[in-house]
């Protein structure tokens, strides 16, 4: 028997100093690379003079294109992903590693190689963008065009913790719900999306932080037009050339939504979703 | 009535069985953990599909392997409780229960007072707005049952429905779910490795090994003839096989079986050859010293447990280290007068004509 075995004693472990303080000082570096240059930013000018700047036309034009297409970005990120994240987590079909490199391509691709390719397809000479056209649509140079470059760059970063959150979601309770006479769909919105919740809303917050922050993909597939194209961080690289006060204030207000949105969803009061009872699970 | 044949591959492991189930009879299915029992539940929920065979419930088939004709889980009359009860946990108790009302489009007005009805006949009504993390084991297992019963089904399945229990509770629960279930009006099926379940239970019990039904009956049916060294452990019954030597040397009327150790004396000729028989644990009498008699087997050896039996009862059954090892049922005046404890070495003792041969 394991228990009747003596404990070993423990051997003093040399040199545990020195590996402790490598890797406090290697926090340490890192935090402080991570923080310095948003403390940079941050002193860059008093609150008041960012504050008075805030209410430039180009920031505000920015700010609301920016909001806009990132929002709208965010909800077609959420409808086109859904569906996707589900049969993602719960089907095995010939092909699927095609579908999942595919789904996760725009993260790891330039945003540039997207925007072009975005060109490609619903460029006026697009492969879809011929047939748009057809309709009178055009999405290059237009807000429409920004919401599209976004939801391109931001659909994976739904998908992903959508499909995890789906994926995580008890065999069994699906199980008893089929034998409670209910059909897959009337289960997936009764037992799997509010156990799911916390991992979709994870999905909402992070591609939508995504959507925000694009530059590449929306500046090569819909220009930099002021008031139709020109989001935050457009108007914050443009501002760069001309008025740096501007671009700092652009920057502090692109920081302080995505670090609210991230911090929001950490700190989501407790049992606000379904975590306490997940905790729990079902009974052993 | 639940008819069903049916054939299930999963890897090297094959389920192979028929059943059959009275209306308003309560089936128990025991066998080892990896017999094919829940496999075979999940088969009948229609979680699963068999790859042959045919599932008839009251005249209906829910599944013919031969048309080719699958009724899925969510079409079948059926209610299912899982062995760890698999409540939502983001529901409360009475929202549980009315989740498959709900599923079938029953009106929120006409479900509310069924969901009740279900609630106080296992006797939670009281508890109807807790989450199932604020419920005790015993107090999930009867949502779980009230879900099922909620919607009338026409075969309840149970996967070990005491098990997640711990003892106490276990055996409170146990004459609750006896009642309740004998007053169903469906025909319902219980796994379980409990014998004690099995036979507080079944009013038949089959008997899965290896994925297939090695015996099935009425427990008294198994009680008396257990067809294998299985059925015969499960249920307590003494088990010997030996090879049949005939009358020489044996007392008047009796045979003699060799043992690999030892010899059983067991009354009539028989047939030569090999046999296997059974001793009821009753028929076991015990005592300090040899007891003289004609056409009685006696075999010596230290007791090994003293388990009351039923727990409540005043039976107990004395397990002994003897060569084969056998278990004795005696009365708890007996363990008093004889002094019987682990260790006390005693003398096991049955007649000939206690000895019943299976086969």
């Amino acid at each position: 028997m394991s228990g009747d075995a003596p404990p070993r004693a423990r051997r003093p472990r040399r040199g545990g100093w020195a590996a402790r303080v490598l890797a406090a000082a290697a926090i340490a570096i890192g935090l402080g690379f991570l923080a310095l240059p948003f403390v940079a930013l941050l002193s860059h000018a008093s609150p008041a003079q960012l504050l008075a700047r805030l209410g430039e036309p180009v920031v505000l034009d920015a700010l609301r294109l920016s909001l806009l297409a990132s929002g709208g970005a965010t909800v077609l990120a959420v409808a086109l992903g859904l569906p996707l994240a589900w049969v993602l987590a719960t089907r095995e079909f010939p092909g699927k590693p095609v579908v999942e490199v595919l789904v996760d391509l725009p993260m790891v691709l330039p945003p540039t190689v997207a925007g072009l390719a975005l060109l490609m397809a619903f460029g006026r000479a697009g492969l879809a963008g011929r047939a748009l056209s057809a309709f009178g649509v055009s999405l290059p140079f237009t807000t429409a065009g920004v919401i599209v470059a976004q939801l391109f760059m931001a659909l994976p970063f739904f998908v992903g913790p959508a499909r995890a959150g789906i994926a995580s979601v008890d065999r069994r309770l699906l199980d008893a719900a089929a034998t409670l006479r209910a059909s897959e769909s009337f289960t997936f919105f009764r037992v799997v999306l509010p156990l799911a919740a916390p991992s979709l809303v994870a999905g909402v917050a992070m591609s939508g932080a995504r959507a925000l922050g694009e530059f590449g993909a929306t500046i090569t597939f819909a220009g930099n037009l002021p008031g139709t194209t020109q989001t935050m961080p457009l108007a914050v690289y443009l501002a760069m050339q001309s008025d740096l006060d501007v671009a700092v204030v652009l920057s502090v207000l692109l920081l302080v939504m995505a670090f609210g949105l991230l911090l929001g969803l950490r700190s989501a009061p407790a049992g606000w979703f379904w975590n306490r009872a997940r905790a729990q699970g079902p009974a052993r | 009535m639940l008819r069903a044949r049916l054939a299930r591959r999963l890897g090297a492991f094959a389920l192979e069985a028929a059943i059959e189930v009275p209306d308003r009879t309560v089936m128990v299915l025991v066998g080892e953990s990896g017999a094919g029992k829940t496999t075979l539940l999940r088969l009948l929920a229609g979680l699963e599909r068999p790859d042959a065979g045919r599932i008839e419930v009251d005249g209906d088939a829910w599944f013919d392997g031969a048309a080719g004709a699958f009724v899925p889980a969510a079409e079948r009359p059926v209610g299912y409780v899982a062995q760890d009860y698999a409540l939502f946990p983001h529901l409360t108790a009475e929202q549980n229960v009315a989740f498959g009302l709900r599923a079938s489009r029953v009106p929120a007005r006409e479900a509310a007072p069924r969901v009740g009805a279900a609630l106080e006949r296992v006797g939670i009504a009281a508890l109807a707005r807790r989450r199932p993390h604020e419920l005790s084991g015993g107090q999930q297992q009867r949502v779980a049952l009230a879900r099922a019963l909620v919607l009338e089904p026409r075969l309840l399945l149970l996967d070990e429905p005491l098990s997640a229990l711990d003892a106490q509770t276990r055996r409170a629960v146990r004459g609750e779910l006896r009642r309740l279930l004998a007053g169903l009006p469906c025909t319902t099926v219980y796994v379980t490795h409990s014998p004690a379940e099995a036979l507080a239970f079944g009013e038949r019990v089959t008997v899965l090994e290896e994925g297939r039904v090695s015996q099935d009956g009425t427990r008294e049916d198994l009680m008396r003839r257990p067809r294998s060294p299985y059925v015969a452990e499960f249920l307590g019954v003494n088990w010997f096989r030996g090879d049949l030597a005939g009358p020489d040397g044996a007392p008047a009327g009796a045979a003699r079986v060799a043992l690999p150790h030892g010899e059983l004396l067991l009354s009539g000729d028989g047939a030569s050859g090999e046999l296997t028989a059974v001793v009821h644990p009753r028929e076991i009498t015990l005592a300090l010293a040899p007891p003289a008699g004609s056409a009685r087997n006696v075999f010596e050896g230290a007791i090994e447990e003293l388990v009351p039996e039923p727990p409540s009862g005043d039976l107990v059954r004395v397990s002994i280290a003897t060569t084969p090892p056998l278990i004795a049922e005696v009365t708890r005046e007996a363990v008093a007068t004889l002094g019987l404890a682990p260790g006390v070495r005693v003398h096991a003792s049955f007649k000939a004509a206690g000895v019943t041969v299976v086969k």
